[in-house]
């Protein structure tokens, strides 16, 4: 019982070690990039966002082509909230996320009357209706080009403190300390009972059922968490780049969430992150060096399709394969000789 | 020994299902009573399944109503029928097989454990999860699985995943049970422990009613057996009634007097 319980403090400080040097190597990032990979290191911590909430949904095993959609929903609601009422950006986006979740719940209706491929076609459906409506109502939506001139987030100005979000820097850990407390509520409710009867609902929904789960309202549930963090994305995204169109939401982009969370693997929490960070740093650094960025969506579904043959469980396997490769290879004749005894 | 109640505790009045223009269930109606152990047979495609399937909430009834506990429960969800006391078991091993044995168990416990989103979030949901493990390994000593509790439920063998099966039911603590052949695929010992298992979960509090095709344990083990033709009621009584009623022997052998009742 002691040991046990030493070897879990162990086991714990050695986790919180590990996240402070990763919140440590984090902090550092932005210092050693260029002011446009800046940039891009914002929309990934956002595309982090964007990805784990999407596999929150994909525990109950329904996988929806709606979720960048969702997230234009939060992006488009906070920047309205902001521009036409003038609500504090802050709260706008909270605002965002909430109108995602509802949009969510409501969608829930028609669309969980339907499982696997149905509610794949289905939720595609949905986030084309939606994209028609922001394109076809000029007002308040602004049509095809879309919302302009979103305002920005507001500057901290304090006598001691003056802190201008334009900068990416600045925005960079405004979006990293949202996302990590969105991920850890993620974490949290993935960890949890609501987790576990996620899980069961994945794997035989109608045993779930008959003792006593009502898939209905927990398929729901994990609609409405992933779609509201998609919104809180939407809102994070649409305050930084200022400004947000149908297309921009279009299932091309939903297609970079789904080859991010296949190639990472869907089976951890951190395997989505692992691929969108992976994905985004050879596209972003490699493929930008070499000249080939204009090949993304080609090189993309190369490795999409070497990931689901050679790696069907994702990036995220690679560590455990290569370590018992290596922990074989190494006590590999040792073993072999003791083996007989 | 118990003695089968007086009070029906789950009724079938005039059961009618339809799949397009196939009647699988035809306007038929049972009883069963509190305590017993209750039977239902038939030959093959006599509606079994499907009368299963309508009592559990699966498919709502083309025509008729369900009562349990005198309520009328046709059509509720199968999920709401569970939080009323009906639950039902499946057929074959159906299970989380990518959980442990403890942890199917524990989904079992859904109901009985209880928490509010935020208390789930902050980990306030501790004491009522503490005492769902709890429960849920009481559940599984109670089948002598808790020593598997640990393991994975793919690495468990055929008889002991079939318990497990009735241990998430029971987890749930029902009023009424509905075992979906609870014997098939077994071998003559794992039937005998199983039907043991049968009555000292009745011998709980939980009426059972099940479908069965190895006559000889439905035989041993029920108070009293329904026997269904063609999605109808075609006798119904003690296990001694009905093994040598004339028309169940007609409708498992077929018509000894030649061409006579041919459907």
């Amino acid at each position: 019982m002691q040991a046990a319980g030493t070897g879990g403090l162990v086991r714990r400080t050695a986790w919180r070690l590990r996240l402070v040097f990763l919140f440590a190597m984090l902090a550092a990032l932005p210092y050693l990039l260029s002011y446009s990979q800046q940039e891009i290191a914002v929309l990934l911590v956002i595309n982090v966002l964007l990805v784990c909430s999407y596999r929150l949904l994909t525990l109950t095993g329904e996988w929806s082509l709606g979720h960048v959609v969702i997230m234009g929903v939060g992006a488009y609601a906070s920047a309205l909230l902001a521009k036409q009422f003038g609500v504090p950006v802050p709260l706008s986006m909270l605002l965002g996320g909430c109108m995602a979740a509802a949009t969510a719940a409501l969608l829930s209706f028609p669309l969980f009357r339907m499982k696997g491929f149905y509610f794949l076609i289905g939720s595609f459906a949905a986030g084309e209706i939606i994209r028609l409506i922001w394109k076809r109502f000029t007002d308040p939506f602004g049509g095809p080009k879309g919302l302009k001139r979103i305002d920005p987030f507001p500057d901290i100005e304090a006598s001691f403190l003056s802190v201008d979000f334009y900068e990416p820097v600045n925005y960079y850990f405004l979006a990293l300390a949202v996302v990590s407390v969105s991920l850890f509520v993620l974490y949290r409710i993935e960890r949890s009972r609501i987790g576990l009867t996620f899980h069961a609902i994945h794997w035989q929904d109608r045993l779930a059922e008959s003792v006593g789960v009502d898939t209905f309202r927990y398929r729901t549930l994990a609609f409405v968490i992933a779609s509201f963090f998609a919104g809180i994305a939407g809102g994070l995204y649409a305050h930084y780049v200022g400004a947000v169109n149908p297309t921009r939401f279009s299932v091309d982009q939903m297609v970079y969430v789904l080859v991010w969370a296949i190639v990472g693997g869907t089976a951890t929490f951190h395997g989505p992150i692992l691929g969108v960070v992976v994905l985004t740093v050879i596209n972003e650094i490699v493929l930008r060096a070499l000249g080939l960025d204009t090949a993304r969506p080609l090189i993309y579904g190369a490795i999409l399709i070497l990931s689901v043959l050679y790696l069907p469980n994702g990036l995220e396997s690679l560590g455990p394969r290569l370590q018992a490769r290596w922990r074989r290879w190494r006590g590999g004749p040792a073993a072999a000789g003791r083996e007989p005894a | 020994m118990n003695v089968p109640g007086e009070r029906p505790i789950l009724e079938a009045r005039g059961l009618t299902r339809r799949f397009g223009g196939l009647v699988a269930v035809n306007n038929f109606s049972f009883s069963v009573h509190e305590d017993a152990i209750h039977g239902l047979i038939g030959p093959n495609g006599a509606g079994k399944t499907t009368t299963f399937n309508v009592i559990s909430g699966f498919y709502a009834p083309t025509a008729g109503r369900v009562l349990f506990r005198g309520l009328d429960i046709s059509g509720r969800k199968t999920s709401a029928l569970a939080a009323m006391g009906l639950v039902r078991t499946f057929q074959g091993s159906t299970l989380f097989q990518e959980f442990s044995v403890l942890d199917n168990v524990r989904v079992g416990r859904h109901l009985g454990a209880r928490a509010g989103f935020l208390s789930r979030l902050i980990g306030t949901d501790r004491i009522s999860e503490r005492e769902a493990d709890a429960k849920a390994r009481e559940t599984l000593a109670f089948f002598g699985l808790e020593e598997l509790a640990g393991e994975p439920v793919s690495n468990l063998p055929h008889g002991h995943q079939r318990m497990l099966g009735m241990a998430v039911a029971l987890a749930a603590e029902p009023k009424v049970l509905l075992l979906d052949e609870p014997f098939t695929g077994m071998n003559p010992e794992e039937t005998r422990r199983m039907m043991a298992l049968v009555r000292r979960i009745r011998d709980r509090g939980v009426t059972i009613m099940l479908v069965e095709h190895d006559m000889q344990a439905v035989m041993n083990l029920c108070d009293i057996i329904t026997v269904m033709n063609f999605g109808a009621l075609l006798v119904e009584g003690a296990p001694e009634a009905v093994r040598n009623d004339p028309a169940v022997i007609e409708a498992y052998l077929g018509s000894t007097d030649g061409a006579g009742h041919a459907s």
